[in-house]
């Protein structure tokens, strides 16, 4: 499980934008995270509810984006997007596919109190 | 009170990718070239290196950092050979960060040609951290069966080749060596697949030369 250390990372993140922008509290955080992150939501957000107490985010929702893989066809080179594999390219059906996003774990905004 | 969204837009990966990046500038300044290997528990990773030791060393100096949650048990296997090797023990953490490496990356000594990093033994989250490597494998032993690749897809994805260990269990055990080398590359057409076997020795020299091969290139690149 390494969605604590994650949880973690967006702590140090979240400290630094308080230093900066010194609000006292955050309401609500957005993370994207794609299908191919390798972080299993449910354990994302058990880590969160545990690493939040007693922080500046103590009564922060966590809202969890999931966005689809994105591959290019190598044969016919159509972008496409899927949720599960396989994944074949739909114009002519190749399987022979570039990944070429739905890997990612990102901070997209938080909402604070100011 | 004013609520305010507040847009950021950051990689939650961002300080890992970061340090991963400044170790891979140090060990190609040092011309060493780091191979990342990442399995479940037990896939065969260590007996792998102990092999591989076998045809690389004292010719093409190595060193070795073993991830381990809790003991240093596999560091002493590969110190048995006389060969350079640094435990990480996690402390429950299941898998290594760019951060544990960095640690200790200065203790490598001058000359090293080949960098192992045995990860710790997890399918999953060792695949989202960069740690500075050039190459990362993935192992799967025979016993674990086919369907591995479909259950750990960002692992395949990410590693540039696939090692099928304990190749010499085939026969006593049913396995579709065919099979498996689809599902692996359905998920990444791209990738380099070795077979193995640390009983018989099979396709171990093939593996050594390929990372010989490698390695050259890198020196090339760096030239
Ligand atoms: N039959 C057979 N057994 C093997 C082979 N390679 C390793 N083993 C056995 O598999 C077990 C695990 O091997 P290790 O090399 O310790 O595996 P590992 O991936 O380093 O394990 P962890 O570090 O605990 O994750 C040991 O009992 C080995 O003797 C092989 O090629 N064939
Ligand atoms: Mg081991
Ligand atoms: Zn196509």
């Amino acid at each position: 499980m390494h969605e604590l250390s994650l949880i973690a990372s967006l702590f140090e993140i979240l400290e630094a934008q308080k230093a900066e922008k010194g609000f006292t509290k955050i309401t609500a955080i957005k993370l994207r995270c794609g299908v191919f992150s390798g972080v299993v939501p449910e354990c994302l957000e058990a880590a969160f509810e545990v690493y939040k107490k007693d922080t500046f985010a103590s009564e922060a929702k966590l809202i969890l984006e999931v966005v689809p893989v994105k591959f290019r066809c190598r044969r016919c080179q159509q972008i496409e997007t899927a949720y599960d594999l396989p994944f074949f390219c739909p114009v002519c059906q190749s399987k022979d596919v570039e990944i070429l996003d739905g890997t990612e774990l990102t901070l997209v905004s938080f909402e604070a109190e100011i | 009170m004013n609520r305010k969204e507040i847009t950021v837009f950051e990689d939650l990966l961002g300080s890992n990718k970061k340090i991963a990046n400044e170790l891979r500038h140090y060990l190609r300044a040092k011309g060493i070239f780091t191979i990342n290997l990442m399995s479940s528990p037990g896939s065969g990773k260590t007996s792998l290196i102990e092999k591989l030791i076998d045809h690389l060393w004292p010719q093409h100096p190595l060193a070795v950092i073993e991830g381990d949650i809790e003991t240093d048990l596999d560091a002493a296997r590969i110190r048995a050979k006389g060969v350079p090797a640094w435990q990480i023990t996690t402390g429950g953490a299941c898998h290594l960060e760019a951060k544990m490496i960095a640690r200790i990356i200065r203790e490598i000594p001058e000359k090293t040609e080949f960098l192992f990093i045995e990860n710790v033994g997890n399918l999953v989250c060792p695949a989202s951290y960069d740690l500075g490597e050039n190459l990362r494998f993935v192992l799967l032993s025979i016993p674990e069966g086919e369907d591995k690749p479909l259950k750990y897809p960002k692992a395949f994805l990410t590693a540039q080749g696939l090692i099928i260990t304990k190749i010499d269990l085939l026969g006593p055990i049913s396995f579709d060596l065919d099979k498996v080398k689809e599902e692996a590359r359905k998920i990444n057409p791209t990738l380099v697949i070795f077979t193995t076997s640390s009983r018989t020795g099979e396709g171990i020299k093939e593996f050594a030369t390929y990372l010989i091969q490698q390695r050259q290139r890198f020196q090339e690149n760096n030239a």
